[in-house]
């Protein structure tokens, strides 16, 4: 364990940042790109978790634990996230036989 | 200090294998493993509770929640609907540009450029569990109410319509 | 009785708001009780107020009662009061308004027993009564506008009776239309004083305004502007059109509004502010010349008219200006006095001439009329007492009241006293035709009317006799000194013209030329009565039919009004309406709607456009969202 404190006490906060941002971006663009609803929800947790992460260096960084505490209701939050999200797709999949998001096209004027 | 840059390089890959991954049982695999790598980060961050819970909670049951959906509506690679490559250019397009907005905004901030100071203690059950049921009481107690609501909204909206049915 | 002073024009609108709720399902003689008893009771209650004024002088008091009935509203430092004034002047006024008021409903009840308006028509009568009793009894300007108002709405109301004859309709429009550019003048008058005394009660504004001197400029303009609204409430030059349309009205409405109640409240009002009006000397030349104007011109139409209400309606008028003529040298006490008469007297023709209209089955042309004296003698006989009372033959009332003006006319000009005299004679004359053509002679109408030719019932000749005794009498009350007369009105309203005496020297006129005028006039309007006598009985003139080549051009001038009709029509109405066609064809429609229209199609074409956005591709909108979360984010970069 005192091992790896040591590992890491030579990361600049700056890495951190710039890590997290690549995983967001990466979600971020498997929004943009996918069509499968199920690969989206997928995408938005990889987003969320380099959120997590990123609170989580902050938390390291500051000594503060309160910032973990945020990780931890993000977290619970991100599950029931998805558990109504997949009973959506569920009853979506159900009426158009699909998880095509181009088949969610009924949100218009 | 070499190990978080490895991991980082692993997360990454990962997480773009996840995207662009056509067969969307492999996409939930990679995205399993780029959790993983999470989970060593957070480890390498000295929160061990955090570690814990992300591999349990998101790994365990999050990402099985995700591959038991796929199953059951029995989606594989063939009936995978794909974007035009236009659509996906943009796309990446797009987030290339995010990304550079971040990188730009972190410069003009001048964020700090200092080590990460690892704190042994504050990681443990011991300590965030004080903070949590003392600072955070009823954000904690909200947050229960927050899972209970979803449960029964997904059990709600995933349950059989036996009206519909006869009808139709 | 003066607690009961609040009362007094609460009844009416009781019997108004009784009637009118339930005009539709009660009998109507029910609602001739209601709409007489109103009437009556606030008739008694103005005898008993009127009766403790007249203590009050006997006592040597000033018989004057203010009584505050509530505050109605509090502008900064301006407190608004619903008060009621009861002085001499008022007082009169009171018994005169509920006095024929209450004749006249006794009258509509037989002349308008077959119409089906009925209850309508006694709900708008009531109401208007309240409104004049309001107007009269009014301690400050605002309530006494208020009255103003209202009175010009009932007139509206009661003219347009039958609004379904559009004629009609427009003829209430047109008096409404008339009134309207009156009170714009009292409005604005309002303004003036309250800007100049700080307040609108009479108590305060008059002591104020005695404080001035004489011509001065403030006076000017209010008096000037309280006189343009007089114009147009009594009928005067340039105002004066809409009182002989007003005549689509039933005759009762004639005789209670444009004879003895609502064209009276201008010269009330002019007694009323008499200080401001003596103090400003301008305003009291303009009113005597358009008086004798009015007059003048009003008595030369009525000579020709062939429509018996009409030569009534223009005879109105100029009695009207005699009053205005009384007020302009400053004879208040005999314009009141002739009001006085002149509501007893011109509500007797204009209620004989209802009846007249009621026996001969609605038939207003006279030439079609001729001979009634046989077959309704009461009419025939109270018609003409009020005849030589109107015509100023001693010693019928309108001779004493019209002496009187005419009198200090003279003191003031010569000049005046001569046109006033010419009106006189001309006065006669039209009086003694009118009542030679319809009631000598023989009768020229068709066999069905004259088969039909009745005496009126007894409600319609009571208040026609009652009428008469009062025309006859009228007179008595302010016989002349020269006459050796108690000029007992005069001292009883002195103390509202108390001010006035104090800074006009008193009027003189030797008592030989005093007997010279009233011989001249005398003497004139028994000459035109013979020779109107001449003229239509014994040699049996009848007007000639509508466009006759025969008639001279003097004879055709003033058988079409001197065409002031159609001169308003070129002057005003026409440049107006071009102008408005003008505004609503270029700025309305091409500009103003065209504005509201674009922007409105603005929105509506870029709303069409954008709306093509929600195309319900939600991956489109999830790639939006990311473009506008990069802005956000650049946004705030570049804000830092």
């Amino acid at each position: 364990m005192g091992n790896l404190l040591e590992n890491m006490q030579g990361i600049p906060l700056n890495h951190y940042l710039i890590f997290c941002s690549i995983i967001f971006v990466i979600g971020v663009i498997g929004v943009l790109i996918r069509r499968n609803v199920i690969i989206i929800m997928m995408s938005i947790e990889l987003m969320l978790n380099s959120v997590n992460l990123l609170l989580a260096a902050f938390s390291a960084y500051l000594g503060d634990p309160s910032g973990q505490v945020f990780v931890f209701f993000i977290m619970a939050l991100a599950a029931a996230e998805v558990a109504v999200g997949l009973a959506i797709i569920i009853m979506v999949y159900r009426n158009t036989k699909s998880v095509d998001i181009e088949s969610l096209n009924k949100l218009r004027w | 200090m070499t190990i978080f840059y490895f991991v980082a390089f692993l997360s990454i890959f990962f997480a773009l294998m996840t995207i662009f991954t056509k067969n969307p049982v492999h996409s939930v695999l990679y995205l399993v493993i780029t959790f993983f790598t999470f989970t060593v980060h957070y480890i390498l961050l000295n929160a061990q509770f955090l570690a814990v819970v992300n591999f349990i909670v998101y790994m365990g049951a999050i990402m099985v929640l995700f591959l038991f959906v796929l199953m059951l509506l029995n989606l594989n690679k063939d009936t995978e609907p794909m974007k035009s490559h236009l659509v996906k250019f943009m796309g990446v397009i797009a987030g290339m540009c995010l990304l550079v907005t971040f990188l730009g905004a972190f410069r003009v901030l001048e964020t700090n450029n200092e080590f990460v100071q690892g704190h042994a203690d504050i990681g443990l059950v011991k300590n965030l569990g004080k903070v949590l049921f003392k600072d955070f009481l009823l954000p904690f107690e909200l947050s229960s109410i927050l899972l209970l609501t979803a449960m029964v909204g997904a059990v709600l909206l995933a349950k059989k319509e036996t009206r519909t049915n006869q009808n139709g | 009785m003066k607690e009961f002073i609040w009362m007094l024009p609460l009844i009416p609108l009781l019997g108004f708001l009784m009637i009118g709720l339930v005009r539709k399902s009660s009998p109507k003689p029910l609602i001739s009780i209601i709409g007489c008893g109103t009437i009556l009771i606030s008739f008694l209650l103005s005898c008993g107020i009127f009766k403790e004024v007249y203590d009050a002088r006997l006592a040597g008091g000033e018989g004057i009662i203010y009584q505050e009935v509530f505050n109605w509203f509090t502008v900064g430092s301006f407190n608004f009061n619903i008060s009621f004034l009861v002085d001499p002047l008022s007082s009169i006024m009171l018994l005169i308004i509920t006095g024929v008021g209450f004749l006249i409903h006794l009258y509509s009840v037989g002349y308008m027993a077959h119409d089906g308006g009925f209850g309508k028509y006694f709900s708008y009568l009531n109401l208007f009564i309240f409104f004049m009793l309001i107007l009269v009894l009014g301690s400050n300007y605002l309530v006494m506008f208020i009255g103003w108002e209202g009175v010009g709405l009932c007139s509206y109301l009661l003219i347009g009776f039958w609004f379904k004859n559009s004629n009609y309709a427009k003829a209430a429009k047109k008096a409404f239309v008339m009134n309207r550019i009156g009170d714009l003048g009292f409005l604005i008058a309002m303004f003036f004083i309250l800007v100049n005394f700080g307040s609108l009660e009479f108590q305060e504004v008059f002591p104020a305004a005695g404080q001035l001197a004489m011509g001065d400029s403030t006076l000017l303009v209010i008096t000037l502007l309280l006189f343009v609204a007089a114009t147009g409430k009594s009928a005067q030059i340039p105002l004066f059109t809409w009182l002989p349309d007003a005549m689509a009205g039933p005759t009762p409405v004639s005789a209670l509004i444009h004879a003895a109640t609502m064209v009276t409240a201008g010269i009330y009002m002019i007694a009323r502010s008499n200080i401001m009006f003596t103090l400003s000397p301008v305003t009291m030349q303009l009113i005597a010349i358009i008086g004798v104007a009015t007059a003048l011109i009003a008595a030369f139409i009525a000579i020709t008219q062939n429509d018996i209400k009409k030569v009534l309606a223009y005879s109105t008028v100029s009695q009207l200006g005699y009053m205005f003529l009384g007020l302009g040298v400053g004879a208040f006490t005999g314009a009141f006095f002739h009001v006085l008469t002149h509501a007893f007297f011109k509500a007797l023709l204009f209620l004989g001439a209802g009846s007249v209209i009621h026996a001969m089955s609605d038939e207003q042309d006279m030439r079609s009329m001729g001979g009634l004296k046989k077959y309704l003698p009461i009419t025939y006989i109270t018609m003409l007492i009020g005849t030589i009372a109107i015509a100023g033959i001693p010693p019928f009332s309108g001779f004493f009241s019209k002496d009187e003006i005419l009198a200090h006319a003279f003191v003031a000009s010569p000049l005046f006293w001569g046109l006033g005299f010419l009106g006189a004679l001309c006065t006669a004359f039209y009086m003694f035709r009118l009542l030679y053509l319809t009631f000598f002679g023989s009768f020229r109408g068709t066999e069905n009317q004259k088969h039909h030719l009745h005496e009126s019932p007894v409600q319609m000749t009571i208040p026609l006799i009652v009428l008469a005794v009062l025309s006859v009498l009228g007179g008595v009350i302010n016989l002349p000194e020269a006459l050796h007369g108690g000029t007992w009105l005069a001292d009883f309203l002195s103390p509202v013209f108390a001010q006035t005496n104090a800074v006009v020297e008193p009027f003189h006129l030797s008592h030989s030329t005093e007997y010279i005028l009233m011989g001249a006039s005398a003497l004139g309007a028994i000459i035109m009565a013979l020779f109107a006598y001449n003229k239509y009985v014994k040699k049996s003139e009848i007007p000639e039919a509508d466009g006759s080549s025969e008639q001279s051009g003097l004879y055709k001038l003033s058988y079409h009004k001197l065409y002031i009709d159609q001169i308003y029509d070129t002057l005003f109405v026409r440049p107006l309406n071009g102008l408005s066609k003008f505004l609503h064809t270029y700025v309305e429609k091409l500009g103003i709607d065209r504005l509201v229209n674009g922007i409105g199609d603005l929105f509506v074409s870029s709303g069409k456009g954008i709306r093509q956005l929600q195309s319900g591709n939600v991956g489109f909108y999830i790639f939006m969202m990311v473009v506008g979360v990069i802005a956000f984010m650049l946004y705030g970069l570049f804000t830092i």
